[in-house]
């Protein structure tokens, strides 16, 4: 049986752990607010922006604009994998690696080149490890980025598929469903499909257009990319906080859970130990009496 | 002629403005335009530079950029990558923006950068002007 010390420098050191999980859950909360908070904030230009581009590629076909083009002959997919930077949030992360990884593998399947593109430390870990080859590399960034970000990467995306590197993009994601839901989203944002821009209904006015049609449509398309990419970092970011939170939450409840049981280990080990004493001090004095 | 304009400014990050005003100048990538209240409909892509708007006869000026305009009889929407109210123009990150990009103009050797200088330079403008505008209308 473990000794009296043994156990309390034990339950000692859960306490410690206990408070860690208790401060890192007080802190994904108040960024998991944060993170909401943006996605609100970005919900307005999101949906206005929609409707504008439904009203816009009601009328458009694949020959408008290269970047709604189909590509007969695909040869090379990149992947965005947007994951968060640092661990301790539960499967989160490992669920974003594993269908960016899967979906890596039926291309390669195919006999497409795959190319990642990473945003977020772990993720780009992971598929270093498997030893997929990354284009680009964004780490450090998810506790502080802005559309300027987004904006960034997009272009990239935009400059590679248009120059043929890329022939395909697909986009993996945590989506932020509820705060015990989060599910990692696989989304083909290159090229552009007709169906996924007019989604959206057109709201069905008459707009006069300047410049043209033509001309409306190359501004907000590649816009267009750069707005999913931003939305599918904002829903990241407010996942890994979720993540986080109830992930921390089961800790501090494993770590209550623990202190109790090895509390009562303590409390049977020192009644046993006291009563083994006053056995051997009654033993002894019987002895002498005899 | 009480009937007003809504104009709304939203860019990625929040929404900068949504108040009635009685004219809004704005500019397109063809051009300034002007909307009054009972515009037709119209769409517009919009260039790097001032919108302005009035209200109570004073006129305000916001700086945007890489934006589009939707107009309806009784609304206009801006949807712009950035825009800031003139009051919220820091001249001084601005004067030094410029100063930035003008070095870069000087250096750069490549289309790519050279266009990128070119458009920081011209935002980095926009903004100066449109704070100066602001101070002489009285509105900063």
């Amino acid at each position: 049986m473990a000794s009296l010390r043994d156990v309390k420098t034990k339950i000692g050191a859960i306490k410690k752990t206990k408070q860690i999980t208790k401060a890192m859950n007080m802190v994904a909360s108040a960024k998991l607010r944060n993170a909401q908070s943006r996605i609100e904030r970005f919900k307005p230009y999101a949906q206005k922006f929609f409707e504008m581009l439904g009203d816009l590629a009601a009328g458009a076909d694949e020959s408008v604009h290269p970047l709604l083009a189909k590509r007969e002959e695909k040869k090379t997919v990149g992947i965005v994998l947007v994951t968060s930077d640092r661990g301790l949030c539960g499967s989160f992360n490992v669920n974003l690696i594993k269908a960016g990884l899967k979906l890596a593998k039926e291309k390669q399947a195919q006999g497409l080149n795959v190319k990642f593109y990473c945003v977020g430390k772990k993720g780009r870990d992971a598929v270093r490890k498997a030893e997929y080859e990354i284009l680009v590399q964004y780490r450090d960034v998810m506790n502080s980025f802005d559309f300027t970000l987004a904006s960034k990467l997009g272009q990239e995306l935009i400059n590679s598929f248009l120059d043929a590197t890329l022939d395909e993009v697909v986009l993996v994601y945590g989506e932020f469903i509820s705060m015990a839901r989060q599910v990692p989203v696989v989304q083909s944002i290159l090229p552009i499909s007709g169906e996924q821009a007019a989604e959206v209904k057109s709201s069905g006015k008459e707009y006069v257009y300047e410049p043209s049609v033509e001309g409306l449509l190359a501004e907000l398309l590649p816009r267009f990319i750069k707005v999913q990419v931003y939305r599918g970092m904002l829903d990241t970011s407010a996942s890994e906080h979720a993540a986080r939170m109830s992930a921390m939450n089961n800790a501090t409840r494993a770590c209550d859970d623990m202190t109790n049981a090895l509390t009562l280990l303590y409390n049977k080990t020192r009644q046993a130990s006291i009563t083994r004493d006053l056995m051997d001090i009654v033993g002894g004095a019987e002895a002498l009496k005899g | 002629m009480s009937k007003k304009l809504l104009l709304e400014i939203v860019t990625p990050d929040r929404k900068v403005l949504s108040q009635d005003v009685d004219y809004v100048g704005a500019p397109g990538a063809l051009g300034e335009f002007g909307v009054l209240p009972n515009h037709i409909p119209f769409l517009s892509a919009l260039g790097i530079g001032n919108l302005y708007y009035k209200d109570a006869g004073k006129t305000h000026y916001v700086f945007v950029s890489g934006g589009f305009a939707e107009v309806s009889p009784d609304k206009v929407t801006i949807l712009a990558e950035a825009a800031e109210m003139a009051t919220d123009i820091d001249l001084e990150r601005a004067r030094k923006a410029q100063e930035r990009a003008q070095q870069r103009l000087a250096r750069a050797q490549d289309k790519i950068d050279h266009a990128r200088a070119q458009a920081a330079l011209r935002r980095s403008l926009a903004r100066l002007s449109c704070r100066n505008s602001g101070d002489k209308a009285g509105t900063c």
